[in-house]
């Protein structure tokens, strides 16, 4: 698997305004894999994923330094346009977040957005969004409801979805199940098994176990360094360093 | 558990009755404190009202609504008077709302949080300190005067529509600020541009906000007379306005000529109650639109 990496962080330090988030994170995530990042709270998870489709530009006071390539381009080089980059890097969030809009239009959102606007090619996207999202048969026959009367479950396989209308490359998620029941949960994780066919998945999680099932590698992060990151199965079997078998297992964290 | 909190919870346990005791004295008390605030809120009101319809009722009737005044104003109806401000209130509403609006998204939305901003902010928080004569006597300075708009309802509307703008900018960036940041994230995470954003996510989700404080801030610029009666209100015109450069008669400047000017100001005082009730009655059913209005966004959703 030593081909080049869909994705990587070199030497990636970033900074609320004088605070240091992440220290040289050096990663790479692997084509059709999927990438877990664990660690325990305020380790700098979700602000290393949200460097990846530079959706921290919206902070104010905040900065990058380092590289963040994508298909070997620096995203954080002058010129790159960010608009492009998100709908090449999708994201789903930790809470589900749901437009105040209709379920179709949703999903169609990000279509509409980029362009899209014969209503035939919109619903088939939509469809198969939906479809992929494991959403379909739930919600067919209510495609015009507002996403808000949905579960709380069912929401976040809509913003699943959503991101997955656009048709990204890599798919960055957010701890997406952990305000989701174990059946839920599972429907996701099964998902995740499915979409790693066609993207690049990272995903955060808290669930150790879940990372041991959904993930291909694992990267173990704590106070903004990285640790450790190998293959899901060696790092959870055979760690290299005691903290990591110490986080792991539950000893601290 | 430390010592500190189980002290307290002994000293809870032990002085219970007399601690509940107080506990559900004061929060009666709280209570009733609130609920009477609150009743003599509503109360004003209804008396102010009451008082009106008392004694303007039997001035209205058709005639009133839709004549114009006659004998020097002692007799006949207001109909100029309720289009003129209904004119002022739309011209003042097409004049803040968009500028309003725009103001806020700039603020709230594009510019980095910083000494300018804070300034631009301290400044319409002025403006909206300044007495409304004194945006009376800008209008006729500047538009009336200086632009040579002339007495005029396009005069009176940019300064009515000047006098509001704070407000609407206000309720407007209140409004943004109440749209959470996850919808934002969640349209540019989609690959959607900033303005895509603003225009299909965050103002629609801002909109009943907007709306309704707009209305507000309009339907209290329909009742001044400072404003207005340099810039846009005249004494006495019997034809209604074809034009916005048109000089008009307006509902709060009527009131103000029949009380303090009139040909006969004592016989006149049911005219200028029922001018009044007018008044309030457009008022009201402004800010009635506008909860109403707001409440069917809400449900959309
Ligand atoms: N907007 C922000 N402004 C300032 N500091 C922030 C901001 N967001 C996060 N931080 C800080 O950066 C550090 C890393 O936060 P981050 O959200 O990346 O942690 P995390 O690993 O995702 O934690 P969790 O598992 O609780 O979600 C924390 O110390 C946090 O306090
Ligand atoms: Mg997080």
């Amino acid at each position: 698997m030593e081909n080049s990496p869909k994705m990587s962080a070199q030497n990636l330090d970033f900074y609320y305004d004088d605070f240091r988030a992440l220290y040289g994170i050096t990663l790479d995530f692997q084509e059709n894999q999927v990438t877990a990042l664990i660690g325990p709270s305020g380790c700098g998870k979700s602000t290393l994923l949200r460097c990846l489709n530079r959706m921290n530009d919206l902070i104010p006071y905040s900065r990058a330094d380092g590289k963040v390539l994508l298909d070997g381009e620096d995203i954080y080089a002058a010129g790159v346009d960010v608009v492009t980059l998100r709908r090449h890097v999708g994201m789903v969030f930790q809470k589900p977040n749901p437009f105040p809009k209709t379920i179709f239009e949703n999903v169609a959102y990000g279509l509409r957005v980029n362009g899209m606007k014969d209503r035939g090619l919109l619903r088939g996207r939509v469809e198969t969004s939906l479809k992929q999202a494991a959403l379909w048969e739930e919600v067919k026959d209510r495609l015009n409801d507002s996403a808000l009367g949905l579960s709380g479950g069912q929401q976040q396989r809509l913003c699943i979805a959503r991101a997955l209308a656009v048709a990204p490359e890599v798919v960055l998620m957010d701890e997406p199940a952990s305000a989701l029941d174990p059946i839920a949960t599972q429907k996701i994780e099964e998902l995740i098994h499915e979409l790693k066919k066609d993207y690049t998945i990272i995903i955060v999680t808290h669930n150790m176990q879940q990372a041991a099932r959904v993930s291909d590698v694992t990267a173990f992060f704590y106070l903004g360094k990285l640790i450790e990151a190998d293959l899901t199965e060696t790092l959870f079997t055979r760690p290299k360093l005691q903290q990591t078998s110490d986080y792991i297992t539950g000893r601290f964290g | 558990m430390s010592m500190d909190v189980q002290d307290k919870k002994m000293d809870g346990i032990n002085r219970k009755e007399g601690v509940q005791f107080r506990r559900r004295f004061i929060q009666a008390g709280m209570f009733s404190l609130f609920r009477i605030s609150a009743v003599i809120n509503g109360t004003a009101l209804l008396v102010v009202v009451y008082f009106l319809v008392a004694r303007g009722w039997h001035t209205i009737n058709w005639t009133f609504l839709s004549q114009p005044p006659v004998d020097s104003m002692t007799q006949g109806g207001i109909l100029p008077c309720i289009v003129g401000t209904l004119c002022l209130s739309i011209g003042a509403m097409a004049v803040a709302l968009p500028i309003g609006v725009a103001s806020a998204i700039y603020l709230n939305e594009y510019a980095r949080p910083g000494r300018i901003v804070r300034l631009i902010r301290l400044g319409i928080n002025n403006l909206a300190g300044v007495p409304s004569v004194v945006f009376g006597l800008f209008g006729l300075a500047f538009f009336v005067v200086y632009l040579e708009i002339g007495v005029s309802i396009l005069a009176g509307s940019l300064t009515l529509g000047a006098l509001t703008l704070p407000v609407i900018i206000g309720s407007t960036e209140e409004a943004l600020r109440a749209v959470p940041d996850t919808y934002r994230e969640a349209s540019l995470g989609l690959g959607a541009t900033k303005w895509q954003t603003i225009r299909c996510v965050v103002l629609p989700a801002a909109l009943p906000g907007i709306l309704t404080g707009t209305i507000l801030g309009v339907s209290r610029a329909a009742g001044e007379t400072a404003p207005i009666m340099f810039t846009a209100a005249v004494f006495y015109t019997p034809s209604l306005p074809t034009s916005i450069f048109d000089e008009i008669m307006a509902l709060p400047y009527h009131i103000y000529v029949l009380a303090t000017a009139g040909t006969d100001i004592e016989a006149t005082r049911p005219l200028q109650y029922g001018t009044a009730l007018v008044l309030i009655a457009l008022v009201l059913g402004l800010n009635l639109v506008a909860i109403i209005y707001r409440s069917r966004l809400r449900k959309k959703r």
